[in-house]
């Protein structure tokens, strides 16, 4: 505890190092995996080699894709950069199946709908599929999140410095306090993440609180 | 990358205590007995806890809060407080095993329960209206039934485990992981990115060995399965 008063500004800029490596490969992903998902679900012929791939990205072990990233990207190896495009492939690779699937899951006779009322296609997508694919992607969303804050701490392993430092320093010195306060730093930003993405989830899809309230 | 060629070219680097296949048969038995360890911990108990309807709500949390601990924080904190008393390489060993058993149970167990959970209640009705005991219901028709989301879950498992066992080379013990440990400390980038290729392939053959055995033994009436939407969100291999 007193460890932990006494590096109170260290452990806060840990923390929000880590945000962001966490969250910016977050919103990356998704962008990139709204277009593959939706390609995949239009042309079904793409579906199980798209799923495929990404699937098989996601095999790849962390500490692995780290140190691999510089002979794709041409990076040095203690870039952060190589963290975040790494965490970049895993969200991307987590989320093509579930925005595929969410996609697919909108019923027919909505889309049907949408186009009788003469809603063009783009913007049926935008504001007809999508919103309806919301609880499917923000579920996948959340799972993302929540593994990619354990997954950065790895990244104190090739020197990029995040919470997993306290690991690694408080390893090396045989010293419990960082490493538990890191722990209990990295489970806290997840929560948060995950309640963050609730929250949003739940402003984006107003009719899921009125069927739930009624 | 010519790094990389000149690391595995070398046929020093193939043999000894040391080499590419020591450690990779290190990385394998680690990962060969954690895998047994949390499989008989974790198929039991998820086939009761489908079974039964039991502590459904305890796969569900354990699942989604396992997720969230950082792995590497968990695998120091074991060896710190472990360590210390056991003695020689089981010091290391030890701790290390139990954090990679400890992460791949979850996964293990909510295949074994949503397998069962998702079984046709229709089926499950016929077998006890033909006169099936609970055991016979469970043997004869959940758990043939239940296997490819077991599967699921073992597969989840074990890539969790090859990625973790990697890391677990920070704390001394051996597999593949020590390229990448040892070439960071060296700074021998040929030497890490050597390993973290074999650790990448190694990961690709594991994932592929049990989707082969899961063809396998999976009954073909099984084979191009409906699987409706599992309740618990797939189980993610990527916590390390």
């Amino acid at each position: 505890m007193s460890w932990f008063l006494g590096h109170l500004g260290l452990v806060a800029s840990l923390l929000a190092t880590h945000a962001y490596l966490a969250v910016v490969p977050l919103i990356l992903g998704l962008a990139l995996a709204l277009p593959l998902g939706w390609l995949a679900r239009r042309v079904p012929a793409l579906y199980t080699p798209l799923v495929a791939v990404t699937g098989l990205l996601y095999t790849i072990p962390s500490l692995a894709l780290f140190i691999l990233m510089p002979l794709v990207l041409g990076t040095l190896t203690l870039d952060p950069v190589n963290v975040i495009v790494a965490l970049t492939v895993y969200t991307v690779a987590l989320l093509v199946r579930t925005v595929a699937d969410g996609l697919g899951a909108v019923p027919e006779t909505v889309l049907q709908a949408a186009t009788a009322m003469g809603i063009g296609r783009v913007r049926r997508f935008f504001t007809v599929e999508l919103p309806l694919a919301v609880p499917v992607i923000s579920a996948g969303l959340r799972v993302a999140a929540v593994s990619n804050v354990s997954i950065v701490s790895v990244a104190a392993l090739i020197g990029v410095s995040q919470l997993g430092s306290l690991f690694t320093d408080g390893f090396a010195r045989d010293f419990l306090d960082p490493i538990v306060v890191g722990i209990l730093a990295s489970l806290l930003l997840a929560l948060a993440l995950d309640a963050a993405i609730s929250g949003l989830t739940r402003l984006a899809t107003p009719w899921l609180t009125v069927r739930r309230a009624t | 990358m010519n790094l990389l060629w000149a690391y595995l070219s070398d046929p020093a680097h193939w043999q000894g205590g040391a080499g590419i296949p020591a450690r990779l048969g290190q990385h394998l038995a680690y990962s060969g007995v954690t895998l047994l360890i949390a499989a008989a911990i974790g198929v039991p108990l998820g086939l009761w806890i489908g079974h039964t309807g039991r502590g459904r709500l305890l796969v569900v949390n354990l699942v989604n809060g396992m997720r969230s601990v950082p792995t590497l924080g968990l695998l120091f904190v074991a060896v710190l407080v472990i360590g210390p008393r056991l003695q020689g390489d089981l010091a290391f060993l030890a701790p290390a095993i139990f954090v990679l058993v400890v992460l791949a149970v979850p996964p293990i167990l909510a295949g074994a329960y949503a397998g069962v959970d998702e079984v046709d209640p229709q089926a499950r009705d016929a077998a006890r209206a033909m006169g099936m005991t609970s055991a016979q219901v469970l043997f004869g028709v959940e758990l043939p039934c239940a296997l490819p989301l077991l599967f699921g879950g073992l597969r989840s498992a074990a890539l969790q485990v090859v990625a973790t066992a990697t890391i677990a080379a920070s704390v001394s013990v051996g597999g593949l992981g020590r390229l990448l440990i040892d070439g960071q400390a060296t700074r021998d980038y040929g030497q890490m990115a050597a390993g973290a290729l074999l650790v990448a392939l190694l990961a690709l053959a594991v994932d592929l060995a049990f989707a082969l055995v899961q063809r396998l033994v999976v009954s073909p009436g099984l084979a191009p399965a409906r699987r409706r939407a599992p309740q618990i969100p797939e189980p993610a291999a990527q916590a390390a």
